[in-house]
């Protein structure tokens, strides 16, 4: 049996309603039972959580021009987020315009799918560009500090989330249904429905801190319950998938634990910049980058995994 | 023909520019009067400056307000002098060679006369980005003549690490405007003088 391949966006997007109706009703309720508490903060989120996958899966659904567009302004926002609160110098003016020019640049690698170059271009060709331009600004004091910091940002803003790009990029396997879009709604889904439920647990059983010196909110009970929970709900999706039952579990399980160290990344960054969160895009969430945050380290991995395994 | 391009350039150029490029917020958006006119001073570090504090009106009321700015710099150049112009609707004064008949003090109430708002960097130039400089005396002539006109402070953020001084490439920093209350500023003109860098500076510290 062949499914048309808009079926994939339907049914998550089918699955995302009810979960979201879900929510609404959880938020509504807990209103109703203890009034006395604050549930504003919630109540937020979860409103986010509609606009989010509202947008998201629009962009998906559309065309994939749009997708890449979508993608490319998340990158470039996360990046904007970043920079703004490096302490950069006056010198590196010119180095920056082009760290943010690499954004277009990689996207349209993506594009035109040229891996080759897709793969090298920041790793191999900005880390190249960027110390030259910093050369030609001919100031040496902080020279280190202002290429390593925005070649950082590139890496993990930049490269990382256009990997998401290359993914919905890859074409449908010989004799399956699965391609590149079904991928980007599998691992999309599993990192952010991990995020979500590393946040239940926490709030339900967290007591032990993991990484207290860095971000107090993750807890081991929210880490296991959440990755644990999101492993086997991601069994159900094995469609939107070309793994074997046991594969996908492993698979949700590493991309979830990869989403965590991506969170738990992204809060030493902001605490060693002293801010509670990257921005305000987001009510409830924060800046753009307290969203990826997770995406920038486990879709990377997720997609050179079955780039590996399956193409 | 001039308000039509400065309101086609607002709406499909500068107004995107600052909300997807820059990201531009605003703080205390409540505080810009509702009528004209009123002298808007700020600090002073970039050329977008002008247009983040232009693009804060409705387009409908774009020509009402005009930047004060040097006529030496601005007018120089046949390119600079038209966007100068036409798409800023800029009130040029003299810096150099100023005489009775082109006495800027002058020129800016004859604006404020005439009904028109002025946005005001009273710094006198564009700074380096760390402490304001002191404002130069004029802008307290100014307001010692026309006390019935309220003087409406702003503090820019980033804006100068976006454009700074002696660039022409614009790097997408997130930018903030927060604009306080009106004043009216009384007393003599060092008292006024202080009393408006008081109220830039008081913006400097997010509320």
């Amino acid at each position: 049996m062949t499914l048309p391949p808009m079926t994939p966006v339907l049914v998550m997007a089918a699955v995302v309603l009810g979960l979201l109706v879900l929510a609404t009703l959880a938020v509504w309720s807990l209103r109703r039972v203890k009034p006395q508490r604050d549930w504003g903060e919630l109540a937020a989120r979860v409103r986010s959580w509609w606009v989010m996958a509202g947008v998201f899966l629009g962009a998906v659904a559309v065309h994939p021009a749009v997708s890449l567009v979508a993608f490319a302004l998340m990158s470039f926002w996360a990046l904007k987020e970043y920079v703004t609160l490096l302490h950069t110098r006056p010198q590196d003016h010119t180095m920056l315009f082009l760290a943010f020019l690499a954004v277009p640049v990689q996207f349209y690698l993506v594009h035109i799918k040229w891996y080759g170059v897709f793969v090298i271009f920041i790793p191999v060709y900005m880390f190249l560009l960027l110390p030259v331009m910093l050369v030609l600004a001919k100031e040496p004091r902080g020279f280190v500090a202002s290429a390593s910091q925005v070649q950082w940002g590139l890496m993990a803003f930049v490269f990382g989330l256009s990997h998401l790009g290359y993914l919905l990029q890859l074409p449908a396997l010989p004799g399956r249904v699965v391609d590149g879009r079904a991928l980007v709604l599998f691992v999309v889904f599993v990192v952010e429905l991990s995020d979500v439920l590393q946040y239940c647990w926490g709030k339900l059983l967290g007591r032990h801190k993991v990484l207290p010196t860095i971000s107090p909110n993750k807890t081991w009970e929210g880490l296991v319950g959440g990755v644990l929970t999101v492993a086997v709900l991601a069994l159900p999706l094995r469609f939107l998938t070309p793994f074997e039952p046991l594969q996908t579990v492993l698979v949700a399980l590493g991309v979830a634990v990869a989403g965590f160290l991506g969170g738990a990344v992204m809060s030493a960054v902001k605490r060693d910049f002293g801010v509670k969160d990257f921005g305000a895009l987001i009510p409830g969430h924060g800046g753009m980058l307290d969203r990826v945050d997770s995406l920038c380290w486990s879709v990377p991995l997720f997609f050179h995994y079955v780039y590996w395994v399956c193409y | 023909m001039r308000r039509f391009l400065q309101i086609l350039f607002f709406a499909a150029v500068v107004r995107p520019f600052l909300a997807l490029f820059i990201g531009l917020r605003v703080r205390g958006r409540e505080h810009l009067p509702a009528a004209d006119p009123f002298v808007l001073i700020a600090n002073h570090t970039s050329h977008l400056d002008t247009v983040a504090l232009l693009s804060l009106f409705p387009l409908g009321r774009l020509h009402r307000i005009r930047p004060v700015a040097a006529a030496d710099y601005f007018l120089s150049g046949r390119l600079r002098a038209w966007l100068s112009t036409t798409l800023f609707n800029i009130l040029p004064v003299a810096r150099r060679h100023v005489t009775k008949t082109n006495n800027p003090l002058e020129t800016m109430r004859e604006a404020v006369g005439a009904g028109d708002s002025l946005i005001l960097f009273p710094e006198g130039t564009r700074g380096g980005g760390g402490e304001p400089g002191r404002f130069l005396p004029g802008v307290a002539h100014l307001v010692e003549s026309c006390p019935e006109v309220p003087v409406v402070p702003a503090f820019l953020v980033n804006l100068g690490r976006s454009l700074p001084k002696g660039t022409f490439l614009p790097v997408p920093f997130f930018a903030e405007v927060r604009l306080g209350p009106a004043l009216h500023p009384t007393g003599t003109r060092e008292e006024i003088l202080v009393q408006l860098e008081v109220a830039v500076q008081a913006l400097r510290e997010p509320g």
